[in-house]
């Protein structure tokens, strides 16, 4: 490996080219015409123009990115997270190419992004799932009668989904039938798949996930937990590690359990299996995230470790250089996403940034993909900036990415930085009870 | 002439009215999508369809009028 094509865009492709270049590696950018000003394009070694600024034409385009690398001589590809990371095509196509793709096998990432296999093998395994159905439900009263059999609430997810798109909690039958039929239709539109499946809604749910490791010697290993409930729209907004919620004794059953599901599809690369963990600290697997998560550095400021390394070097055909006993978390690791979105309603809010100054400070991270002067256009993703604050304890982290928030300058667009700081001041955060209902309660006590 | 216009820059993803249909105050008429979410577009005052400006897919930005009611 000696010239990686970063394939994706904004912060990930940021952190990815810092760590190929601490490395020696070269490193390619591919980048949209709405992106042709963002820090990242600059940064890469090279950087190649792939297309006008919708994903399908740029982001998307297979073949553009492809070209990109032969023209560049870039002899592997970093999918970073989102985009193609979890296409099982994408990463066909590299192989047959003769690029080392870094991330798993195209048959692991296509077990793993169908939501109903990914249960079945898990199931399969020993790994606790949720209670649901084995196969889709065809028609609205088939949806009811396995309802019924599993218990309300239920939960309605499309096989295909993610990102929270395509799900729906439904209470009652009337809900049911109401929502079966839209949420088809949408997850047709999105992901061109509209196989509906029906689970249990955990109640008190935590979202918890386990990040994991395995090289392609056959060794897996897990790097702890992620706390991830405070989400809005199914999508996370704040990460800390370690969860405030996990005794030890829980916390290794959880962590056990993800190196099982690891092992049981044969995973290598760094990837990660979501939980949901209910208030009697029942768990039950999610799904398996087949690439390298946005709240990564949050593990990595808790371990000390660099998951992007660790990626590369598993890539390589090299072993994990640590054992299970290594890992330790030496200190408490929040992360919150600076999203461009009005911080009440949630809105998207395009614009031009007219001033950006992140925080520098004793414990802060940040990991950021924009300046003064960058336009934050309507085609992406609304995440600009992660800050990531590290303490001796996790009172110590509250107080740093506190200090974080008040601190940070950003002007020109909306964002939810005034969200953020009210979290990290809420009485039951702080307490470390939370659940995935957090956002949702409080609008819904405020309107 | 009451026109109905972009809240906010996106892509057209839904076009709920035709023209000639009657629509009311508050009711969603055009879906945008901007930043990766699904944002509906409503009428402010009571009308009917006089014209569509836009087809699915198309750009808009903040301001620009999508449907003329009258």
């Amino acid at each position: 490996m000696r010239k990686v094509l970063i394939a994706n865009r904004g912060e990930i492709a940021r952190r990815i080219i810092r760590t190929c270049r601490e490395q020696g590696l070269g490193t390619v950018a591919v980048f949209s015409d709405a992106d042709k000003d963002l820090p990242f394009v600059r940064e890469a070694d090279e950087a190649v123009h792939i297309g006008p600024p919708p994903v399908p034409h740029s982001y998307l385009n297979v073949d553009a990115i492809i070209a990109a690398a032969k023209q560049t001589g870039a002899d592997a590809v970093h999918p970073g997270y989102g985009l193609l990371s979890e296409n099982a095509a994408f990463a066909r196509r590299c192989q047959e190419e003769g690029l080392l793709f870094i991330g798993p096998s195209p048959e692991v990432i296509a077990q793993m992004g169908d939501k109903l296999t990914a249960r079945n093998v898990m199931h399969n395994a020993g790994v606790p799932i949720v209670p649901g159905c084995k196969e889709p439900a065809q028609s609205p009263d088939e949806a009811a009668q396995l309802a019924s059999e599993i218990g309300y609430p239920v939960m309605l997810k499309a096989s295909a989904g993610g990102g929270g798109i395509g799900m729906q909690i439904c209470r009652d039958e009337a809900e049911l039938r109401q929502a079966y039929q839209s949420a088809k239709g949408r997850a047709k539109a999105y992901f061109g798949n509209d196989a509906m499946y029906i689970e249990r809604y955990v109640d008190e749910p935590r979202h918890i996930e386990v990040q994991i490791a395995g090289d392609i010697h056959g060794n897996v290993l897990h790097i702890l937990e992620r706390e991830c409930s405070i989400q809005r729209r199914h999508q996370k907004v704040l990460e800390e590690s370690p969860s405030p919620f996990l005794d030890d004794d829980t916390r290794e059953k959880l962590c056990s359990a993800a190196v099982q599901a690891a092992r049981a599809v044969g995973y290598t690369g760094v990837g990660t299996v979501e939980f949901i963990v209910d208030g009697n600290k029942q768990f039950y697997f999610l799904e398996m995230n087949t690439r390298l998560q946005v709240e990564h550095p949050v593990t990595e400021e808790m371990t000390g470790l660099d998951l992007v390394a660790m990626q590369l070097a598993i890539a390589r055909g090299e072993k994990l250089s640590f054992a299970q006993e290594d890992i330790k978390a030496i200190r408490h690791a929040i992360e919150l996403r600076v999203y461009a979105e009005d911080p009440v309603t949630f809105m998207p809010s395009p614009g031009t940034i007219t001033l950006y100054q992140p925080p520098q400070l004793e414990g802060v991270r940040i990991d950021d993909g924009v300046e003064t002067g960058t336009q934050v256009t309507p085609f992406y993703d609304p995440m600009i900036a992660k800050v990531i604050a590290s303490g001796a304890d996790r009172s110590e982290a509250i107080k740093r990415a506190k200090a974080a928030m008040q601190q940070f300058v950003l002007t020109g667009i909306k964002t939810n930085i005034p969200f953020l700081l009210e979290v990290l001041e809420d009485e039951q955060f702080v307490r470390g009870t939370y659940t995935t209902r957090f956002i949702q309660e409080r609008k819904q006590k405020s309107v | 002439m009451k026109n109905v216009a972009a809240t906010m820059a996106g892509t057209v993803i839904n076009i709920l009215v035709q023209k000639g249909d009657q629509v009311k105050a508050g009711q969603d008429v055009i879906v945008l999508e901007s930043m990766k979410m699904e944002v509906p577009v409503q009428a402010e005052a009571d009308g009917v369809v006089a014209e569509i400006k836009v087809n699915s897919g198309d750009f808009v930005n903040d301001g620009d009028v999508i449907v003329v009611l009258e």
